[in-house]
Protein backbone atom coordinates (compact mmCIF):
# COMPACT_ATOMS: atom_id res chain seq x y z
CA UNK A 1 0.00 0.00 0.00
CA UNK A 2 1.37 3.39 -0.93
CA UNK A 3 1.39 6.15 1.71
CA UNK A 4 -0.01 3.78 4.29
CA UNK A 5 1.34 5.92 7.12
CA UNK A 6 -0.47 9.04 5.93
CA UNK A 7 -3.70 7.17 5.24
CA UNK A 8 -3.75 5.42 8.60
CA UNK A 9 -2.91 8.64 10.45
CA UNK A 10 -5.67 10.44 8.53
CA UNK A 11 -8.16 7.68 9.32
CA UNK A 12 -7.31 7.78 13.01
CA UNK A 13 -7.70 11.58 13.12
CA UNK A 14 -11.04 11.31 11.33
CA UNK A 15 -12.34 8.67 13.73
CA UNK A 16 -11.23 10.70 16.76
CA UNK A 17 -12.96 13.85 15.48
CA UNK A 18 -16.11 12.00 14.37
CA UNK A 19 -16.53 10.31 17.75
CA UNK A 20 -15.61 13.42 19.76
CA UNK A 21 -19.23 14.16 20.81
CA UNK A 22 -19.50 10.69 22.28
CA UNK A 23 -16.06 10.45 23.89
CA UNK A 24 -16.27 13.93 25.42
CA UNK A 25 -19.61 13.16 27.09
CA UNK A 26 -18.64 9.64 28.13
CA UNK A 27 -19.66 8.88 31.69
CA UNK A 28 -21.36 12.25 32.16
CA UNK A 29 -25.07 11.89 32.91
CA UNK A 30 -27.15 14.78 31.64
CA UNK A 31 -29.71 15.79 34.24
CA UNK A 32 -33.16 14.45 33.43
CA UNK A 33 -35.55 17.27 32.60
CA UNK A 34 -38.01 17.91 35.40
CA UNK A 35 -40.59 20.48 34.33
CA UNK A 36 -41.91 22.36 37.32
CA UNK A 37 -45.56 23.08 37.98
CA UNK A 38 -44.77 25.27 40.97
CA UNK A 39 -46.62 28.44 39.98
CA UNK A 40 -49.04 30.58 42.01
CA UNK A 41 -52.00 29.70 39.75
CA UNK A 42 -51.38 25.95 39.91
CA UNK A 43 -50.68 25.96 43.65
CA UNK A 44 -54.09 27.50 44.24
CA UNK A 45 -55.89 24.70 42.42
CA UNK A 46 -57.65 22.18 44.62
CA UNK A 47 -57.11 19.44 42.06
CA UNK A 48 -54.02 19.91 39.94
CA UNK A 49 -55.57 19.04 36.59
CA UNK A 50 -54.52 20.34 33.18
CA UNK A 51 -56.92 20.58 30.25
CA UNK A 52 -56.52 16.85 29.68
CA UNK A 53 -54.74 14.10 31.62
CA UNK A 54 -51.04 14.43 32.34
CA UNK A 55 -50.10 11.53 30.06
CA UNK A 56 -52.16 12.93 27.21
CA UNK A 57 -50.62 16.36 27.61
CA UNK A 58 -47.12 14.88 27.78
CA UNK A 59 -47.44 13.03 24.50
CA UNK A 60 -49.96 15.07 22.54
CA UNK A 61 -49.67 18.74 23.58
CA UNK A 62 -48.05 19.69 20.28
CA UNK A 63 -50.85 18.21 18.16
CA UNK A 64 -53.38 19.74 20.51
CA UNK A 65 -51.82 23.20 20.16
CA UNK A 66 -51.81 22.79 16.38
CA UNK A 67 -55.52 21.91 16.42
CA UNK A 68 -56.31 24.76 18.77
CA UNK A 69 -54.48 27.18 16.51
CA UNK A 70 -56.36 26.04 13.41
CA UNK A 71 -59.74 26.07 15.16
CA UNK A 72 -59.25 29.56 16.61
CA UNK A 73 -57.59 31.28 13.68
CA UNK A 74 -59.33 29.64 10.77
CA UNK A 75 -62.70 28.48 12.14
CA UNK A 76 -63.24 31.09 14.83
CA UNK A 77 -64.08 28.43 17.44
CA UNK A 78 -62.65 29.50 20.76
CA UNK A 79 -63.99 26.98 23.28
CA UNK A 80 -62.47 23.57 23.84
CA UNK A 81 -64.56 20.93 25.55
CA UNK A 82 -62.23 18.69 27.51
CA UNK A 83 -62.80 14.97 28.09
CA UNK A 84 -64.25 15.76 31.53
CA UNK A 85 -66.76 18.20 30.01
CA UNK A 86 -65.06 21.38 31.22
CA UNK A 87 -64.79 24.26 28.72
CA UNK A 88 -61.57 26.13 28.11
CA UNK A 89 -60.70 29.20 26.06
CA UNK A 90 -58.24 27.92 23.44
CA UNK A 91 -55.31 30.29 23.86
CA UNK A 92 -51.64 29.56 24.38
CA UNK A 93 -50.90 33.00 25.72
CA UNK A 94 -54.00 33.46 27.88
CA UNK A 95 -54.98 29.95 28.96
CA UNK A 96 -51.91 27.68 28.96
CA UNK A 97 -49.50 30.32 30.17
CA UNK A 98 -51.96 31.66 32.73
CA UNK A 99 -51.32 28.56 34.81
CA UNK A 100 -47.89 27.65 33.48
CA UNK A 101 -46.46 31.11 34.11
CA UNK A 102 -42.98 29.64 34.48
CA UNK A 103 -41.98 29.15 30.85
CA UNK A 104 -38.24 28.73 31.57
CA UNK A 105 -38.91 26.01 34.16
CA UNK A 106 -41.79 24.33 32.31
CA UNK A 107 -41.61 24.62 28.52
CA UNK A 108 -37.90 25.17 28.12
CA UNK A 109 -36.94 22.39 30.51
CA UNK A 110 -37.85 19.57 28.10
CA UNK A 111 -37.56 21.52 24.86
CA UNK A 112 -33.91 22.29 25.60
CA UNK A 113 -33.26 18.70 26.63
CA UNK A 114 -34.51 17.32 23.32
CA UNK A 115 -33.16 20.33 21.37
CA UNK A 116 -36.42 21.44 19.83
CA UNK A 117 -37.00 25.13 19.32
CA UNK A 118 -40.71 25.83 18.80
CA UNK A 119 -41.15 29.34 17.38
CA UNK A 120 -44.22 30.11 19.52
CA UNK A 121 -42.44 32.91 21.37
CA UNK A 122 -41.39 34.84 18.27
CA UNK A 123 -44.90 36.28 18.37
CA UNK A 124 -46.68 35.08 21.50
CA UNK A 125 -45.65 36.93 24.60
CA UNK A 126 -44.24 34.75 27.37
CA UNK A 127 -45.42 35.56 30.88
CA UNK A 128 -43.23 37.71 33.10
CA UNK A 129 -41.32 35.49 35.47
CA UNK A 130 -40.64 36.78 38.97
CA UNK A 131 -37.03 37.97 39.44
CA UNK B 1 -60.54 -23.00 -12.32
CA UNK B 2 -62.45 -21.51 -15.15
CA UNK B 3 -65.54 -19.34 -14.95
CA UNK B 4 -67.96 -18.61 -17.70
CA UNK B 5 -69.13 -15.17 -18.79
CA UNK B 6 -72.32 -15.33 -16.70
CA UNK B 7 -70.49 -16.18 -13.47
CA UNK B 8 -67.96 -13.42 -14.08
CA UNK B 9 -70.72 -10.79 -14.41
CA UNK B 10 -72.36 -12.05 -11.24
CA UNK B 11 -69.15 -11.74 -9.22
CA UNK B 12 -68.26 -8.38 -10.74
CA UNK B 13 -71.72 -6.95 -10.06
CA UNK B 14 -71.73 -8.16 -6.47
CA UNK B 15 -68.27 -6.73 -5.84
CA UNK B 16 -69.26 -3.34 -7.30
CA UNK B 17 -72.40 -3.18 -5.12
CA UNK B 18 -70.35 -4.04 -2.06
CA UNK B 19 -67.78 -1.35 -2.89
CA UNK B 20 -70.37 1.38 -3.42
CA UNK B 21 -72.20 0.50 -0.23
CA UNK B 22 -69.00 0.51 1.75
CA UNK B 23 -68.02 3.92 0.41
CA UNK B 24 -71.30 5.52 1.47
CA UNK B 25 -71.12 3.98 4.93
CA UNK B 26 -67.52 5.17 5.31
CA UNK B 27 -68.49 8.69 4.20
CA UNK B 28 -71.37 8.78 6.70
CA UNK B 29 -69.11 7.64 9.54
CA UNK B 30 -66.49 10.21 8.61
CA UNK B 31 -69.06 13.00 8.57
CA UNK B 32 -70.33 11.93 11.97
CA UNK B 33 -66.82 12.08 13.42
CA UNK B 34 -66.03 15.48 11.89
CA UNK B 35 -69.20 17.20 13.02
CA UNK B 36 -69.02 16.16 16.66
CA UNK B 37 -65.70 17.77 17.44
CA UNK B 38 -64.86 19.10 20.89
CA UNK B 39 -64.55 22.67 19.57
CA UNK B 40 -67.28 25.25 20.07
CA UNK B 41 -67.99 28.86 19.22
CA UNK B 42 -67.93 31.16 22.22
CA UNK B 43 -71.58 32.06 22.86
CA UNK B 44 -70.45 35.48 24.15
CA UNK B 45 -69.06 36.39 20.74
CA UNK B 46 -70.76 38.87 18.42
CA UNK B 47 -72.06 37.38 15.20
CA UNK B 48 -72.70 38.94 11.81
CA UNK B 49 -73.12 37.94 8.20
CA UNK B 50 -70.71 40.65 7.14
CA UNK B 51 -69.03 43.20 9.39
CA UNK B 52 -68.76 46.74 8.08
CA UNK B 53 -67.73 50.17 9.29
CA UNK B 54 -68.88 53.70 8.54
CA UNK B 55 -66.46 56.56 9.19
CA UNK B 56 -68.25 59.86 9.83
CA UNK B 57 -65.51 62.43 9.33
CA UNK B 58 -67.66 65.32 10.62
CA UNK B 59 -67.85 63.74 14.05
CA UNK B 60 -64.13 63.96 14.62
CA UNK B 61 -63.75 67.30 16.39
CA UNK B 62 -59.96 67.46 16.19
CA UNK B 63 -56.86 65.58 15.21
CA UNK B 64 -56.65 64.41 18.82
CA UNK B 65 -59.92 62.50 18.40
CA UNK B 66 -58.48 60.68 15.42
CA UNK B 67 -55.22 60.01 17.22
CA UNK B 68 -57.18 58.52 20.12
CA UNK B 69 -58.61 55.84 17.77
CA UNK B 70 -55.20 55.11 16.30
CA UNK B 71 -53.58 54.86 19.73
CA UNK B 72 -56.31 52.52 20.99
CA UNK B 73 -55.78 50.23 17.99
CA UNK B 74 -52.01 50.21 18.25
CA UNK B 75 -52.08 49.66 22.00
CA UNK B 76 -54.50 46.74 21.69
CA UNK B 77 -52.55 44.98 18.97
CA UNK B 78 -48.95 45.72 19.94
CA UNK B 79 -48.34 47.64 16.71
CA UNK B 80 -44.73 48.82 16.54
CA UNK B 81 -43.72 52.39 15.79
CA UNK B 82 -40.71 52.24 13.54
CA UNK B 83 -38.36 55.12 12.87
CA UNK B 84 -40.35 57.88 11.09
CA UNK B 85 -37.28 58.52 8.93
CA UNK B 86 -37.92 55.10 7.42
CA UNK B 87 -41.50 55.31 6.12
CA UNK B 88 -41.14 52.19 3.95
CA UNK B 89 -40.94 50.13 7.14
CA UNK B 90 -43.95 51.72 8.81
CA UNK B 91 -46.51 49.25 10.19
CA UNK B 92 -50.01 50.51 9.41
CA UNK B 93 -53.24 49.21 10.89
CA UNK B 94 -55.21 52.42 11.24
CA UNK B 95 -53.74 55.61 9.86
CA UNK B 96 -54.64 58.88 8.17
CA UNK B 97 -54.48 59.77 4.51
CA UNK B 98 -55.22 62.95 2.55
CA UNK B 99 -58.36 63.13 0.42
CA UNK B 100 -56.54 62.73 -2.88
CA UNK B 101 -54.65 59.71 -1.63
CA UNK B 102 -57.68 58.08 -0.04
CA UNK B 103 -60.01 58.70 -3.00
CA UNK B 104 -57.89 58.98 -6.14
CA UNK B 105 -60.06 59.59 -9.19
CA UNK B 106 -62.39 61.80 -7.16
CA UNK B 107 -59.93 64.63 -6.66
CA UNK B 108 -61.92 67.28 -8.53
CA UNK B 109 -60.42 70.73 -8.79
CA UNK B 110 -63.16 72.56 -6.91
CA UNK B 111 -64.06 70.52 -3.91
CA UNK B 112 -64.92 72.02 -0.53
CA UNK B 113 -61.46 72.86 0.83
CA UNK B 114 -62.53 71.60 4.23
CA UNK B 115 -62.74 68.06 2.85
CA UNK B 116 -59.67 68.38 0.71
CA UNK B 117 -57.58 68.90 3.82
CA UNK B 118 -59.22 66.46 6.21
CA UNK B 119 -57.04 63.62 7.48
CA UNK B 120 -59.18 60.66 6.44
CA UNK B 121 -58.97 57.69 8.76
CA UNK B 122 -58.16 54.62 6.67
CA UNK B 123 -57.77 50.92 7.45
CA UNK B 124 -58.13 47.52 5.81
CA UNK B 125 -61.41 47.58 3.90
CA UNK B 126 -62.22 43.92 4.48
CA UNK B 127 -63.35 43.66 0.87
CA UNK B 128 -66.08 41.32 -0.21
CA UNK B 129 -63.85 40.37 -3.13
CA UNK B 130 -60.37 40.69 -1.61
CA UNK B 131 -57.48 40.64 -4.10
CA UNK B 132 -55.00 39.91 -1.30
CA UNK B 133 -56.74 36.59 -0.63
CA UNK B 134 -56.65 35.62 -4.31
CA UNK B 135 -52.90 36.03 -4.57
CA UNK B 136 -51.81 34.46 -1.28
CA UNK B 137 -49.90 31.27 -2.19
CA UNK B 138 -50.26 29.71 1.27
CA UNK B 139 -53.80 30.79 2.16
CA UNK B 140 -52.28 32.65 5.09
CA UNK B 141 -54.69 35.45 4.33
CA UNK B 142 -58.27 34.34 3.88
CA UNK B 143 -61.79 35.66 4.09
CA UNK B 144 -63.69 34.20 6.98
CA UNK B 145 -66.86 32.76 5.46
CA UNK B 146 -68.84 33.25 8.67
CA UNK B 147 -68.55 37.04 8.90
CA UNK B 148 -66.53 38.36 5.95
CA UNK B 149 -63.48 39.45 7.93
CA UNK B 150 -60.29 39.25 5.88
CA UNK B 151 -57.97 37.46 8.27
CA UNK B 152 -54.28 36.78 8.57
CA UNK B 153 -52.90 33.47 9.79
CA UNK B 154 -49.44 34.55 10.90
CA UNK B 155 -48.42 30.91 11.35
CA UNK B 156 -48.73 30.37 7.62
CA UNK B 157 -47.41 33.67 6.23
CA UNK B 158 -44.15 33.17 4.36
CA UNK B 159 -43.58 36.88 3.79
CA UNK B 160 -43.76 36.82 -0.02
CA UNK B 161 -45.63 40.17 0.00
CA UNK B 162 -47.87 39.30 -2.97
CA UNK B 163 -50.79 40.54 -0.88
CA UNK B 164 -49.13 43.91 -0.43
CA UNK B 165 -48.77 44.24 -4.17
CA UNK B 166 -52.37 43.15 -4.69
CA UNK B 167 -54.03 45.39 -2.09
CA UNK B 168 -55.14 48.60 -3.81
CA UNK B 169 -55.45 50.43 -0.49
CA UNK B 170 -51.94 49.98 0.90
CA UNK B 171 -53.48 48.42 3.97
CA UNK B 172 -50.78 45.83 4.48
CA UNK B 173 -47.37 46.24 6.06
CA UNK B 174 -44.36 43.99 6.11
CA UNK B 175 -42.19 43.37 9.15
CA UNK B 176 -38.73 43.96 7.76
CA UNK B 177 -37.33 43.67 11.27
CA UNK B 178 -38.31 42.10 14.56
CA UNK B 179 -41.06 44.49 15.68
CA UNK B 180 -40.69 43.95 19.43
CA UNK B 181 -37.98 46.55 20.11
CA UNK B 182 -40.16 49.14 18.37
CA UNK B 183 -43.21 48.70 20.58
CA UNK B 184 -42.78 51.77 22.70
CA UNK B 185 -45.86 51.46 24.87
CA UNK B 186 -46.63 48.82 27.47
CA UNK B 187 -47.30 45.48 25.75
CA UNK B 188 -50.83 44.15 25.68
CA UNK B 189 -50.01 40.76 27.14
CA UNK B 190 -53.27 39.22 25.93
CA UNK B 191 -52.43 39.66 22.24
CA UNK B 192 -49.35 38.42 20.40
CA UNK B 193 -46.84 40.60 18.62
CA UNK B 194 -45.69 39.71 15.13
CA UNK B 195 -42.35 38.32 14.04
CA UNK B 196 -39.84 39.31 11.42
CA UNK B 197 -40.93 38.40 7.88
CA UNK B 198 -44.73 38.43 8.11
CA UNK B 199 -47.32 40.82 6.71
CA UNK B 200 -49.86 42.39 9.04
CA UNK B 201 -52.95 44.58 8.86
CA UNK B 202 -56.16 45.58 10.60
CA UNK B 203 -58.23 42.55 11.63
CA UNK B 204 -61.50 44.31 12.55
CA UNK B 205 -60.56 43.22 16.09
CA UNK B 206 -61.76 39.65 15.54
CA UNK B 207 -60.35 38.75 18.97
CA UNK B 208 -62.51 41.42 20.63
CA UNK B 209 -65.63 40.48 18.62
CA UNK B 210 -65.15 36.89 19.81
CA UNK B 211 -65.32 38.18 23.39
CA UNK B 212 -68.44 40.22 22.65
CA UNK B 213 -66.92 43.71 22.56
CA UNK B 214 -66.70 46.24 19.74
CA UNK B 215 -63.41 46.97 17.97
CA UNK B 216 -60.96 49.13 19.94
CA UNK B 217 -61.15 52.13 17.59
CA UNK B 218 -64.97 52.09 17.56
CA UNK B 219 -65.08 52.02 21.34
CA UNK B 220 -63.12 55.28 21.75
CA UNK B 221 -64.48 57.10 18.69
CA UNK B 222 -67.51 58.77 20.37
CA UNK B 223 -69.77 57.57 17.58
CA UNK B 224 -67.62 58.75 14.70
CA UNK B 225 -67.02 55.13 13.75
CA UNK B 226 -70.16 53.04 13.35
CA UNK B 227 -69.64 49.30 13.27
CA UNK B 228 -72.04 46.44 12.75
CA UNK B 229 -73.55 43.82 10.49
CA UNK B 230 -74.27 45.33 7.09
CA UNK B 231 -76.79 42.54 6.45
CA UNK B 232 -78.85 43.57 9.48
CA UNK B 233 -81.11 46.58 8.71
CA UNK B 234 -81.20 47.54 12.38
CA UNK B 235 -77.43 47.67 12.93
CA UNK B 236 -75.53 50.86 13.80
CA UNK B 237 -73.68 50.87 10.52
CA UNK B 238 -76.86 50.48 8.47
CA UNK B 239 -78.51 53.38 10.33
CA UNK B 240 -75.61 55.60 9.32
CA UNK B 241 -75.61 54.35 5.73
CA UNK B 242 -79.40 54.79 5.41
CA UNK B 243 -79.32 58.42 6.58
CA UNK B 244 -76.18 59.78 4.96
CA UNK B 245 -74.44 60.01 1.62
CA UNK B 246 -71.44 57.72 1.75
CA UNK B 247 -68.54 56.85 -0.53
CA UNK B 248 -66.09 53.99 -0.57
CA UNK B 249 -62.44 53.90 -1.57
CA UNK B 250 -61.80 52.92 -5.22
CA UNK B 251 -65.18 51.24 -5.82
CA UNK B 252 -64.36 51.02 -9.55
CA UNK B 253 -61.95 48.15 -8.82
CA UNK B 254 -64.81 45.84 -7.86
CA UNK B 255 -63.35 44.80 -4.54
CA UNK B 256 -66.51 45.89 -2.66
CA UNK B 257 -64.93 47.48 0.41
CA UNK B 258 -66.75 47.20 3.74
CA UNK B 259 -65.58 50.60 5.00
CA UNK B 260 -67.81 53.55 4.11
CA UNK B 261 -67.09 57.27 4.49
CA UNK B 262 -69.83 59.74 5.37
CA UNK B 263 -69.32 62.93 3.39
CA UNK B 264 -71.02 66.08 4.61
CA UNK B 265 -72.49 64.52 7.74
CA UNK B 266 -73.97 66.85 10.31
CA UNK B 267 -71.67 67.69 13.17
CA UNK B 268 -72.87 66.55 16.59
CA UNK B 269 -75.45 64.50 14.75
Amino acid sequence: MYDSGKILAGLIIFIVIATLPFTLNLGKAVAKPSPSIDTPAINQMAKKQCVESKDYMKTTHMQMLNNWRDEVVREGNRLYVAADGKEYNMSLQNTCMHCHSNKSKFCDECHNYVAVKPYCWDCHIAPKEGA
Amino acid sequence: MSINRREFFKIAGFAAALGLGGATVAAAVKKEVESSGPYLLDPKGLKAKRWAMAVDMAKFQSDADIQKCIDACHQTHNVPEVDPANPAQEIKWLWTETYEHAFPGNEDEFIAPHYKHLPFLVLCNHCENPPCVRVCPTKATFKRESDGIVMMDMHRCIGCRFCMAACPYGARSFNFRDPRPFIKKELNREFPTRTKGVVEKCTFCYERLAKGVMPACVEVSNGALAFGDIDDPGSDVRKVLDNNFTIRRKPELGTHPSVYYVIGGKEHA
